[in-house]
Formats: C-alpha cells, structure tokens, sequence
C-alpha cells in the first residue's frame, strides 16, 4: 500500500500568501483582501479563501472598483494580483 | 417579550415567574419616519381605501350567487375587471384576479408551459426576473436564463438566439428590474419572440400605474400591492388567442385561472387604486424621477466607495439602489431604521437564503452593503433631504465600527 499524497500546500505551492477567510461572511472577506493588497507592492498576488455565496461576486467587483486583477477564480479560492 | 426570570434567584429575593415586559424609552423622535419600500408594498392609496371599506359593506358575498346582494357583488367584480381593462387597454374577459402577484407569475408560467407542452419545456428567461417567475420556471419547465449588462438590462441578441432554439415552451422578461429600476427592452424582447412563434410572458409588477408597458406580450401579471392597492390581489392578463391553459379547476371562479374564491373588497379597492395611479403616473413620474436623481447624485457625491447601480437614465422613476463597500447589508438598514427609514436591500445578509440578490449578482455590481430605496406618492422632498443628510454618517459609523477605515 502506497502512502497517501501529502496534502497540497495551502498557497498551492506557488508561494502566493493566503488569506483564509473561511466562514466569514460579506463583507468580512472583503475588508481582510482589501487590507492584505494595501500591503503588497505593486505585481504582489494574495490569495484568499473565502467561502460566503457573496464572495465571488463581491471580490470580483472590488477588483474593478480599486482597479486590481482577479487573476483566478476558483471558489472558494481567489487569486488577487495588486496593480 | 415575557421572560422567565432566573438570573439572581434566591430566597431573600423571590425572582417572579415572569415579569412585564419593559418598555424601552423612547427615543428621542425628532424626525418622522419615512417609507422608502413602495417596490415591495406601496402604502395604500386613499381611493383604495375608501373602496376597501365601501367594498366591505356592499361587495362581501360570494359574486357567484344568484341573489340580488350576490349580483350586487359581481357587479362590482366585473366593474373593477372593466376598469383594469381601461388602463392597460385590452378586453374585459382578457382580465382575471388572483390571490397575489406570487400566484399571479405562477399561474402565467403554468398555464403557458401547459399549453404549449407539445413543443417543449423551455422556459427561456431573464437572469433578473422577480424570484416567484424563477421558481415557476423551475417548477412548470426548464430554465433557459438570459444574462444581462452591467446596467441589469436584457442582451438582446442572446435572447433572440434563446427564443429561437427549438423546444421552447415560452419566454418570461419583467418590465423593469424591481430591484434596480432598469427598464427592459420589453418591445424588441416582444418582436423577437414573435418571429419565433414563442409567447411572452411580461411581469409587469413593477411598471404597472407608473410607466407604460409595451405591448407584444401574450400574458402579463402584476401586484396590486406595488401600485398602492391593498396585498393579497394579483393580476393576470391573458391575450385571446393565447395557447394558455387554465392550472386550476374551471368553476365559476375566474375560469380556472384562480384557486377558489377571491378577496373582493380587495379586488374593488385594487382597480380603483390603479385607475387613479394611472392617472397620476405622468405628474408622479417627473417629481419621483427628480428625486431619485437627486439621491443618485448626492450618494455618489457625499458615500465614498458607493456605487450607484442601474440605468440611470432608461429607469423606473422611483426605484433607485446602491451598494457601500466594506458595509454589512443588514447592519445598514437596521441603522437606517433606527433613523426611521425603511428600505430594502439585496445583500445576501438580509436574505432569509444568505444568499446576495440574483440581480445584482447578474450585473455583476458590488452586493454587499446594498440598499434600495423606492419612492411613492406620498413621498416628500423633505424625507429625501433627511435621508441625504444622514446617510453619509451612518454609511461612515459602520465602517468605522468594521475597522474598514482608509481601505
């Protein structure tokens, strides 16, 4: 019997920091990204966990709203590239 | 409310078995309340009311009788079917009743996918139609939903594409977003299901005695409680001529399109009050309309971070919403209420679901922190500066007390 897989790690491997916002509910998730992307410099991912039924929704327009890039969407994950 | 007591019990201090409840000082009311939800329930117009009570007194037997109070009562029945035949100009055995706007969508949905079953179950629709004609949908066929732009208006040549597929039973477009007050493009909607051979179903509750409704459509409902009729009366028009089929039994109640016996007094304060709303549309139009401007102005000006959403332009005249970033939905409008406004919003926190608003989320716009006003004859230019006022402070306390500061 082969071991199980290691889990993947929680950034995915990419060195992309997360934000687990897991269980919060909107706007919680959303004031924790925009904080985290205050805080990066230009070009800087952050990806955050979020699993609200307004999170995908509500990341992506903040996105248009501050002008950042939502560069992968994958609920309840979420890739945020600062601008 | 009436609680045990418990806290603090001991022998030297009996704790009673319940105690009365406390009333709360008043607070300090130096405002009066103002009612911004007319798009979920318009406060009752006062020829409504006067009919309500007449209707009480004249019109409570059962219209299906034979006697002279029960011919009284159809008499009054069908002068209020004639009267709502007048306002959206169709014929007088084209007009039913129906317990409520809910009922109304429902029995439009069935009836159309009943009788066009043969050519298939398609319910092609809107992505922002009320939620009663998406649970029809569901129910009585198979959801085709057509997105819309950012405005939440219909893309146009996603429905003809839609409306021309094969197998569709019909075509649902409400008239004009409830939630944000965009109108739809209810005539090429109409043209293009035409050329199709698919009927249209337009859920006219939110136009209905205040803006026109395009015609073209085979079936339309609507909600007496939105144009300043009493709740619990619906609408439902159905054009001769129309494969539509009766959901209910064919007694003598509405042909089968209602369950069983309507809320008369109801029905005869509804056709008076949209008789009357339909004559004041013009006027209420142009001082609504510059009203919501005035707000849609005045929050994108003084609310950081808020988006006004919708049309702002091709709209109802008094529905407008925006949405406060970094603002919980629910903690705004019970701080709005504390203010003595009543709004509505589409922020999932305030839905029974946690779900945010379909529409909003269809447009696309921030659902958070979402909050919307919907304006009423009765609505004075006074409340609207109040709210003006006060909302820039209240949007600000919340995000002060959120931590959601220089974000």
């Amino acid at each position: 019997m082969t071991a199980p897989p290691p889990p993947a790690a929680p950034d995915g491997g990419d060195g992309v920091p997360v934000l687990d916002c897991l269980g919060q509910r909107c706007p919680l998730p959303v004031i924790a990204l925009a904080r985290a992307v205050a805080a990066l410099p230009a070009g800087a991912r952050v990806r955050i966990l979020a699993d609200d039924p307004a999170a995908a929704n509500d990341i992506a327009a903040w996105c248009r709203m501050r002008g950042h890039t939502l560069t992968a969407a994958a609920p309840p994950s979420f890739t945020v590239r600062r601008d | 409310m009436w609680r045990a007591g418990s806290v603090g019990a001991g022998p030297a201090h009996p704790v009673p078995r319940y105690r009365r409840p406390v009333t709360q000082p008043a607070e300090p009311t130096a405002f009066t309340p103002a009612y911004f939800d007319a798009a979920t329930a318009a406060p009752l117009h006062p020829v409504a009311a006067q009919a309500l009570q007449a209707a009480y007194a004249d019109g409570w037997c059962d219209p299906a009788r034979l006697y002279t109070r029960a011919r009284r009562a159809a008499q009054l029945l069908e002068g209020s079917r004639a009267a709502v035949a007048e306002v959206l100009a169709v014929r007088l055995d084209e007009v039913f009743f129906a317990p409520n706007g809910t009922v109304a969508a429902d029995t439009a949905v069935a009836g159309l996918a009943a009788g066009r079953a043969r050519t298939g179950a398609a319910v092609v629709h809107s992505a922002v139609e009320h939620s009663a004609v998406l649970h029809a949908a569901a129910a009585h066929g198979a959801p085709v939903p057509v997105p819309v732009d950012g405005y939440g208006r219909l893309d146009l040549g996603r429905w003809r594409a839609a409306v021309a597929a094969p197998g569709v039973a019909l075509a649902a477009l409400i008239s004009a977003s409830h939630e944000v007050g965009t109108l739809q493009p209810v005539a090429e909607a109409a043209a293009a299901a035409r050329d199709a051979g698919v009927p249209l179903y337009v859920d006219a509750a939110a136009s209905l005695g205040r803006v026109p409704v395009p015609g073209g459509w085979s079936v339309l409902t609507a909600s007496a409680r939105k144009w300043g009729g009493p709740p619990g009366v619906g609408l439902l028009v159905v054009r001769r001529g129309t494969r539509w089929q009766p959901p209910y039994p064919r007694d003598e109640r509405e042909r089968g399109t209602a369950p069983g016996a309507l809320h008369l007094p109801g029905v005869v304060a509804a056709a008076a009050a949209l008789r009357a709303a339909a004559a004041e549309a013009a006027a209420e139009d142009a001082r609504l309309r510059a009203l919501v401007d005035r707000v849609r102005a005045a929050v994108a000006a003084t609310v950081p971070d808020t988006v006004v959403v919708g049309d702002p332009v091709d709209r109802l005249p008094h529905v407008v919403t925006f949405s406060c970033l970094y603002v919980d939905g629910e903690a705004l409008l019970l701080a709005l209420d504390r203010r003595g406004f009543a709004v509505s919003s589409g922020s999932a926190c305030t839905a029974s679901t946690l779900r945010p608003s379909h529409v909003l989320e269809a447009m696309g716009v921030l659902s958070h922190g979402n909050v919307r006003l919907s304006l009423h004859r009765e609505t004075t230019e006074a409340e609207v500066d109040r709210f003006l006022a006060e909302v820039p402070g209240v949007v600000a306390a919340l995000r002060a007390e959120a931590g959601a500061v220089g974000l």
